[in-house]
C-alpha cells in the first residue's frame, strides 16, 4: 500500500473514532449538586484517543505492508515447538515452583550460621492461592468445554452451588469443612445434572446463551431468597477450614495445629495450610482429567466434541456422556467454590456475577481448549496481569474485554493452538494443529 | 410524575406507577388497573422487539449471537441522553423536534458504533470456529460496558420528565385510565422504525441482499453480492433500531447506567427465539409477549415474587429453546451431515 492511500485510511479512522469519541468521551455526564445532571467536556483525551486511532491504523498498515500478516492465525506460534520440547520438563517445573512456594514464606535455619531468609510473604502467598483457585475452575471447566465441547457460560453456577453449600451446611450444622466438601462437590455436580438435563438437545451457542441464563437464575435467586441466604448481604462467619480437627489458633494451645506439633503459633500457617490444600484440589482435578481422558468416557467426550451425529452413529450414549461432563465440572466448581468460602469467611451473590464465568472461559479459550498445561498459564497470565493493574480498578476490566477481543482475533485457538491426540493407530504421537479439532458443535 | 425515587439498577418502574395509579389494596385486581398495566406492557414490548429485531438480523445472515448488542443498546441509550442535555442546557431546545433530533444524532452515532464493532471483532473472525466471534462478542460486550463506565462513570443517570402529561383514554367509575405522551411516543416511534424496517428489507436493493444472504451466504457471494458490505450495512441497522430502543428506554424508565444492557440484552434474545430466530416479526412478537409477560409478572405476581421477573423471562429463554426451538415464526432448520 503506498503512503498516500495508507495516510487517507488512517485519517478515515480517525475520524471515525471523531464521531465515536466525542459523544461518549468528550462530554461526560455528571450529576450536579443540585441533582440535575450536567455536562463536563473533555476535549484534550477526545484528541488523544483519534490521534492513538490514527497512528494505531498507519502503524498497522504498515505492519501489513511489510508481510502479509493472516489476521486469524491458527499457526503453531514460534513459542510452541520450544514449550513442547521443554513440556516434559515445564510442567513439571511449574510444579514444583508451585509446591516450594510456601515454603520460602519461612525463614529457615539450616544450622552452621546458614540462613536462607524468607522471601514471600502474606501477600504472595494469597496471590498463589488466588491464581490456584483460577486454575482449579479452568481445569475444571475445561472438561465441559475443551473436552466435551459444549460452551458453558454459566459455570459461575456451579461455583456459587459450592461455595452456598459449604457456607450454609457449616454455619447452620456446624459441620467440618472436610465432611462438607465431598457434600459441596455432590450439591454442585447434582445441580449440574439438573441444569444439564433440559439443555441436552441444544448445541454451540445456543446452550451457551441457556447456560448464562441459568447462572443468572441462581444469582438472582441468591439475591432475593432472603431468609435462606442472607441475599445481597451474603453469609459471614463462615467456619475457617482446620488442619484435620486440629484448628489454627494463635493461642498455642494443645488443642491447635501449633500446640500439637510443638510449634510457635504463626498467622501464616493458616494461609500456607489453605495454599496447599487449593493446590491439591486443582492436582486432583487435572489427575482426574488426564486419567478420564485415556478411558472411555473421556474418549467419548472427545468423540462427540469433534462430531456428535458420528459419536451417536458409533453406538456412544450422547446423553449420559454430556450429562457427566457437565457433572463432573460442575463437581469440580463446587469444590474450588467450598474452598472459597472457606477462605474469605463471607460470601454473597456479589462474587458470582456473569464476568467470573467470563474470566473462567476467557482462562480455558486463552489456554486453547483442551490442553492442561495451557489453562494453567493462561490463569497465572491472566490473574497475574490482573493483579499487576489492581490500581486501574475499572480499567482493568476495559483491558480485559479488549484482551478477549484481540485474543480471539489474533489466535483463535489460544496459546497452546496444537493438540496431541489420545489415540493414534501407529502409536507416534504427532501434535495435530488446533484447527483440526472440532468445538463447540455439541 | 409526581414520584422521584432514586432507582435501583434492574428494579422496574412499574412498580412505582402501580403505586401511582393505585391508592387501595385491592386495586391490583381492577379493570382499569389491568389496562394500565397492558399498555405499559406494550410500550415496553416495543422497546424489546426494537433490540429483538437486531439480534435476529445478525443471526439471520452469519448464524452467530452478536452478545454485544445489549451493550450497543445501552451505548444508543448514552448518546441520547448526551445529546439530549447538549440540546437541552446548550440550545434551549426542548419537545419534538429537540426529540427528533435526539433520535437522529443517537442513531447515527450508534450506527458507527456497531459498524466498528462489527469491523473490528467480528469481521476477521469470519469463517473461524464456530464460538469464536461469540467468544470475541462477549469480549465486545465487556469492553463496551467498561468503557461507558470509565468514559461517564458508575452512578446512575437520571434525567427530568421529557414529555408529561397524557391523555385519558377509558374510565371506570372514579378510576382513569390514561396514557402518558411518553408511552404514546415510544409506541409510534417504534412503529415508524418498523415501518422503514420492513420497507428497507422488502423494498429496496440492499433489503434483497440481506435476504439473499439470509438464505444462503456462499451462494449470494457467488452471485455478485458484496456480502461484507451487506453484513456490516445489517450491523448498522440493528445498531440504528437499538439506538432508537435506547432513546425510548431513556424515555421509558427516566434512568440508565452502564448496566441496562446486559439484562435487556438477555430479554431481547429471548424475545428473538421466542419468536423465531431469523424472523423479523417474530422478533417484534416475542418483544411484545416478553414485555407484556414481565409487566403482568410485575403487577400480579405475589409481593415477594416480584423480584423474580427476570428469572421469569430467563426461563421463558429456557423453555422456548426446549420445547419450541423454532419459535413461534421460526423456521425448522434441517440438520445435513
Amino acid at each position: 500500500m503506498n503512503p498516500a492511500t495508507a495516510l487517507k485510511d488512517a485519517a478515515v479512522t480517525g475520524l471515525v473514532a471523531l464521531a465515536l469519541f466525542t459523544p461518549l468521551v468528550g462530554l461526560r455526564t455528571d450529576v450536579s449538586p443540585t441533582g440535575g445532571l450536567y455536562l463536563r467536556q473533555r476535549w484534550s483525551d477526545v484528541a488523544i484517543l483519534v490521534g492513538l486511532a490514527f497512528a494505531g491504523r498507519l502503524a498497522l498498515l504498515a505492519w501489513r505492508g511489510r508481510r502479509s500478516l493472516p489476521t486469524a492465525s491458527t499457526a503453531p506460534g514460534w513459542w510452541e515447538a520450544p514449550l513442547r520440547r521443554l513440556g516434559a520438563v515445564f510442567a513439571p517445573l511449574l510444579l514444583a515452583f508451585a509446591v516450594l512456594m510456601p515454603l520460602s514464606a519461612f525463614s529457615w535455619n539450616l544450622g552452621g550460621g546458614f540462613v536462607i531468609p524468607a522471601l514471600t510473604g502474606r501477600y504472595e502467598l494469597d496471590l498463589g492461592i488466588l491464581v490456584l483457585t483460577y486454575v482449579m475452575l479452568g481445569w475444571g471447566l475445561n472438561i465441559v468445554v475443551g473436552l466435551a465441547g459444549l460452551l458453558d457460560l454459566g459455570y459461575v453456577a456451579f461455583y456459587a452451588v459450592g461455595a452456598y453449600s459449604y457456607a450454609l451446611l457449616a454455619t447452620t450444622f456446624g459441620w467440618s469443612f472436610w465432611a462438607c466438601l465431598p457434600l459441596a462437590g455432590i450439591l454442585a455436580a447434582f445441580w449440574g445434572i439438573l441444569l444439564g438435563f433440559p439443555v441436552l438437545r441444544l448445541r454451540g451457542d445456543y446452550l451457551a446463551i441457556v447456560t448464562l441464563a441459568f447462572g443468572e437464575i441462581i444469582r438472582i435467586v441468591l439475591v432475593n431468597w432472603v431468609s435462606f441466604t442472607g441475599g445481597p448481604n451474603g453469609i459471614s462467619g463462615i467456619p475457617r477450614p482446620t488442619f484435620f480437627g486440629l484448628p489454627f489458633s494463635m493461642s498455642g494451645e494443645p488443642g491447635t495445629f501449633a500446640g500439637f506439633f510443638g510449634i510457635e503459633p504463626d498467622p501464616s500457617h493458616r494461609i500456607v495450610f489453605l495454599y496447599y490444600l487449593i493446590l491439591g484440589l486443582a492436582l486432583l482435578t487435572n489427575w482426574v482429567t488426564v486419567r478420564l481422558r485415556r478411558q472411555p468416557l473421556g474418549r467419548a467426550w472427545e468423540a462427540l466434541r469433534e462430531d456428535e451425529i458420528a459419536c451417536r452413529a458409533l453406538g456412544i450414549n450422547i446423553t449420559t456422556t454430556k450429562l457427566t461432563a457437565f457433572a463432573i465440572g460442575a463437581m469440580f466448581g463446587g469444590f474450588a467454590g467450598a474452598f472459597f468460602a472457606t477462605r474469605q469467611a463471607f460470601i454473597s451473590p456479589e462474587s458470582f456475577t456473569f464476568i467470573e464465568s467470563a474470566i473462567v472461559l476467557a482462562i480455558v479459550v486463552l489456554g486453547g481448549m483442551g490442553s492442561q498445561i495451557g489453562v494453567a498459564v493462561a490463569a497465572l497470565v491472566m490473574i497475574g496481569g490482573f493483579e499487576l493493574f489492581r490500581d486501574l480498578q475499572e480499567w482493568r476490566m476495559l483491558v480485559f474485554g479488549a484482551a478477549m477481543v484481540a485474543i480471539m482475533v489474533l489466535r483463535p485457538r489460544g496459546l497452546v493452538a496444537s493438540r496431541t491426540p489420545t489415540v493414534t493407530l501407529s502409536g507416534r504421537k504427532r501434535a495435530i494443529s488446533g484447527e483440526l479439532v472440532g468445538q463447540g458443535h455439541g | 410524575m409526581p414520584c422521584r425515587i432514586p432507582f435501583a439498577r434492574g428494579r422496574g418502574w412499574l412498580s412505582v406507577l402501580a403505586g401511582c395509579f393505585t391508592a387501595g389494596g385491592n386495586a391490583r385486581v381492577s379493570a382499569s388497573y389491568a389496562l394500565q398495566q397492558l399498555i405499559n406492557g406494550i410500550s415496553l414490548g416495543m422497546i424489546y422487539g426494537l433490540i429483538a429485531v437486531g439480534y435476529t438480523m445478525v443471526y439471520g445472515i452469519i448464524g452467530m449471537i452478536n452478545f454485544a448488542h445489549g451493550d450497543i443498546f445501552m451505548i444508543g441509550a448514552f448518546v441520547s441522553l448526551i445529546a439530549l442535555l447538549l440540546l437541552g442546557a446548550g440550545m434551549g431546545l426542548e419537545g419534538p423536534a429537540a426529540l427528533l433530533l435526539v433520535l437522529a444524532i443517537s442513531m447515527a452515532i450508534t450506527a458507527l458504533y456497531g459498524w466498528t464493532v462489527e469491523r473490528v471483532a467480528y469481521r476477521p473472525l469470519r469463517g473461524s470456529f464456530r464460538l469464536a466471534p461469540l467468544i470475541s462478542a462477549i469480549g465486545m460486550s465487556i469492553l463496551l460496558q467498561n468503557y461507558v463506565q470509565v468514559s461517564q462513570g458508575a452512578r446512575v443517570k437520571p434525567i427530568e420528565p421529557v414529555l408529561s402529561g397524557g391523555i385519558e383514554i377509558a374510565r371506570f367509575g372514579e378510576e382513569i385510565v390514561s396514557i402518558s405522551w411518553i408511552r404514546i411516543t415510544i409506541v409510534l416511534t417504534t412503529l415508524c422504525a418498523l415501518a422503514g424496517l420492513t420497507w428497507l428489507v422488502t423494498r429496496t436493493p440492499l433489503g434483497r441482499s440481506m435476504r439473499a444472504c439470509a438464505q444462503d451466504l456462499k451462494m449470494a457471494a457467488l452471485l455478485g453480492i458484496d456480502t461484507d458490505r451487506t453484513i456490516s450495512l445489517t450491523f448498522v441497522i440493528g445498531a440504528a433500531l437499538a439506538a432508537v430502543a435506547g432513546s425510548m428506554y431513556l424515555l421509558f424508565y427516566g434512568v440508565i447506567d452502564f448496566f441496562i444492557g446486559f439484562v435487556a440484552g438477555v430479554k431481547a434474545f429471548t424475545a428473538a427465539v421466542l419468536g423465531g430466530i431469523g424472523s423479523l416479526p417474530g422478533a417484534v412478537l416475542g418483544g411484545l409477549l416478553i414485555g407484556l409477560i414481565e409487566t403482568a409478572w410485575q403487577a400480579y405476581a405475589p409481593q415477594h415474587l416480584t423480584p423474580y421477573k427476570d428469572v421469569a423471562a430467563f426461563s421463558i429463554l429456557a423453555l422456548t429453546l426446549i420445547f419450541l426451538p423454532t419459535g413461534l415464526l421460526g423456521r425448522a432448520e434441517v440438520e445435513k451431515v
